[in-house]
């Protein structure tokens, strides 16, 4: 059945369909309708919803939740998720398996409440304190939103790790016809369990892939987690082989594994000479503005990213390859441009910005694109 | 069980400094555990950071040391998630009352059933001896050169004025008081919080001219009045003073109690499973 849903029901739906079993927010436009879809459906399927203090209280309380063995999601926004920062480092450190939704806003600072940005690209790569990796997914459309959500559950059991759902207001609070029962989910990871007795388990010892089981408390596995640096055991460590060891594991055990994960769409890439990169609601426009520009028989195509961090650079470099000109559109001042421009190098890359609040519409990447080939054409 | 089968010796040595107090807070916490029997895997203890909230990786529960600030938070989320387990938080002065005050107060509000045991030194012992909420007015820290100019907090008629139903204030010198304290704590359904004054010899002692731990501990005994003596002192007479003894004892609904009956006694919207 086809039913009209908001993105923010469809990603608060999609976490219920997941297994969440304790929600902690505040709210924050526009991310607010997440946390209270969730409110009002969670406590039927037997899971917890608190409406935490402020943003800080709610990522910790997940990250607790989580170690003891729930399944765990927070909601936020721009500002909320900046006070969130300090939170992803720690649930990096102690493999917190969390899922983090930001629906981005206008910023810096409280900048733009009800409308879009798609700003916050960097921070949830590098927002938290020294090096750290987690996977951010990014949804362009209502059934995205949902289908993203619910994977972002699947990924942060099977790493063990923190995974951003890297939204927009657009997208938040766009309502699409979607198909909920012809999406095809794949079927729900369980976080991995200790396989050795408890006498024998470490917390940070990795049994597959990188990856350390992490089993419920209250089943005869005790174990402690600190955001120090630690060995095996989660014990403090100084010891430099111990603490590099740790670095690349934590980001070796994602990284690694970066084919069983990273998604990309490409429209109408195959003879394009022109080719957009976007995400999120911008993919949206470019996909549109793909169509106008073929029409004017201008070869173009769309490179979508969906998955944001890490990124297949092997392979969004062989998209890039032999493009006369490379667009890439973004709601920021260019923040995915400067990986296209490492990636591309070769090529012509041009970036197409707006941070007003509103999106990029497809004529307007039309116009840059024609206005590009004009001058080149001067030339 | 021996207090010896509670410890990760494998984690010893300890980092607290010789005349330190919280080797004495937190074997009355072990005590209490002991002669409350209850299983190890029954207890999730959390903790914050600073000198107090290495306790956790000591002893031999579900142990978390969190964020400066955190532990509260984070205990609340294994509550969520454990709604059985019993969950200790271990905390100091700077840690729940400056940087973690919005979480102390909002855990009391909602009466969630959790322990808190501040290990209250008046001072940031971890990073060098700083002036903490709890630092005495006039007193010497290393940010307060010439003596601390602001008032000092008083954590437990915080948490009281929060909403919190089990308060109570001991010492590390009044040990057998704060064990049955701890004990009575844990039993307790709802937020309950001991604030528990111990000595920091090495800054808060060297900066204010106390010779070693044994002098700050017993001046903390000179200082301490129980609170029905209290009862009987006017407020110059308790100048200085610290009341000590349990402040505050009540029944309430607790957070998680209510939560669920809200729910169970209402049945699943006809568009509960619609998706």
């Amino acid at each position: 059945m086809r039913r009209l849903v908001q993105g923010n029901e469809a990603c608060a739906q999609a976490a219920i369909k997941a297994g969440l079993s304790f929600f902690a927010g505040y709210p924050i436009t526009p991310s607010s309708e997440i946390a209270e879809v969730i409110s009002r459906y969670l406590p039927y399927k037997r899971g917890i919803f608190m409406q935490m203090e402020d943003e800080i209280a709610s990522i910790n309380a997940i990250i607790g939740a989580a170690l003891a063995g729930a399944r765990v999601m927070t909601a936020t926004s721009g500002p909320g998720f900046s006070l969130m920062q300090e939170g992803i480092g720690y649930a990096v450190m102690v493999e917190a398996p969390i899922v983090l939704v930001n629906i981005q806003r206008g910023g810096p600072s409280t900048g733009l409440p009800t409308e879009v940005s798609q700003g916050d690209l960097m921070q949830s790569r590098w927002g938290s304190h020294g090096d750290f990796l987690c996977i951010v997914l990014s949804p362009s459309s209502v059934q995205e939103m949902y289908e993203l959500t619910y994977e972002a559950f699947n990924l942060a059991k099977r790493f063990r790790a923190p995974v951003i759902v890297l939204s927009d207001e657009v997208v938040g609070h766009l309502r699409e016809g979607v198909d909920f029962d012809n999406i095809s989910l794949s079927p729900i990871v369980e976080r991995l369990k200790p396989e050795v007795p408890p006498g024998s388990y470490y917390p940070f010892e990795p049994s597959f892939n990188g990856v350390p089981p992490l089993p419920e408390y209250g089943t005869g596995y005790r174990f402690h987690v600190t955001g120090l640096f630690h060995n095996y055991k989660g014990f403090p460590t100084s010891d430099k082989k111990e603490i590099s060891n740790l670095m690349d594991r934590l980001q070796n055990k994602i990284k690694h594994h970066i084919k069983e994960f990273f998604k990309l769409e490409e429209y109408q890439t195959e003879d394009a000479d022109i080719l957009f990169v976007s995400y999120g609601i911008t993919a949206r426009s470019a996909l549109e503005a793909v169509n106008i520009l073929r029409r004017q028989g201008i070869k173009a195509g769309n490179l979508k990213l969906i998955t944001l961090n890490p990124i297949d650079e092997e392979v969004i470099s062989s998209i890039l390859e032999n493009r006369e000109m490379i667009f890439v559109a973004e709601l920021n001042m260019g923040q995915l441009v400067l990986d296209i421009k490492r990636l591309g190098c070769k090529n012509s890359i041009y970036a197409i910005n707006r941070y007003d609040g509103d999106i990029l519409t497809p004529q307007q990447l039309v116009d840059e694109v024609r206005k590009r080939i004009q001058v080149g054409a001067g030339n | 069980m021996k207090i010896k089968d509670y410890l990760r010796t494998d984690f010893f040595p300890n980092v607290w400094c010789a005349g330190c107090g919280n080797g004495i807070v937190l074997r009355s916490t072990l005590e209490a555990i002991k002669s409350l029997e209850i299983p190890k895997d029954e207890i999730a203890m959390v903790s914050g950071i600073g000198c107090s909230s290495r306790a956790t990786g000591y002893v031999d529960f579900h142990t978390i040391h969190s964020l400066h600030g955190r532990a509260i938070p984070v205990a609340i989320g294994v509550r969520a998630a454990k709604p059985n387990m019993k969950v200790l938080v271990i905390t100091g002065d700077g840690d729940c009352s400056s940087i973690g005050g919005n979480h102390l107060i909002h855990a009391a509000r909602r009466n969630i059933d959790l322990t808190v045991i501040v290990f209250n030194n008046e001072i940031y012992g971890m990073t060098g001896g700083q002036v903490s909420p709890t630092t005495p007015y006039a007193a010497r820290t290393t940010t307060t050169p010439l003596g601390n100019p602001e008032k000092s907090f008083d954590i437990c008629s915080l948490v009281m004025g929060a909403g919190a139903t089990f308060v109570a204030r001991g010492t590390v010198f009044h040990v057998h008081q704060l064990i049955k304290f701890i004990k009575e704590a844990i039993n307790h359904k709802g937020f309950s919080l001991i604030d528990v004054v111990t000595p920091c010899p090495v800054y808060y002692g060297r900066m204010n001219r106390y010779e070693d731990g044994i002098t700050m501990i017993k001046e903390i005994k000179e200082k301490a009045v129980t609170v029905e003596k209290a009862r009987s002192l006017s407020e110059n007479e308790l100048e200085g003073k610290t009341v000590i003894g349990l402040l505050k004892k009540e029944e309430k609904d607790e957070f998680l109690q209510s939560y669920l009956s809200f729910y169970n006694t209402k049945k699943e919207a006809s568009d509960g499973t619609a998706v």
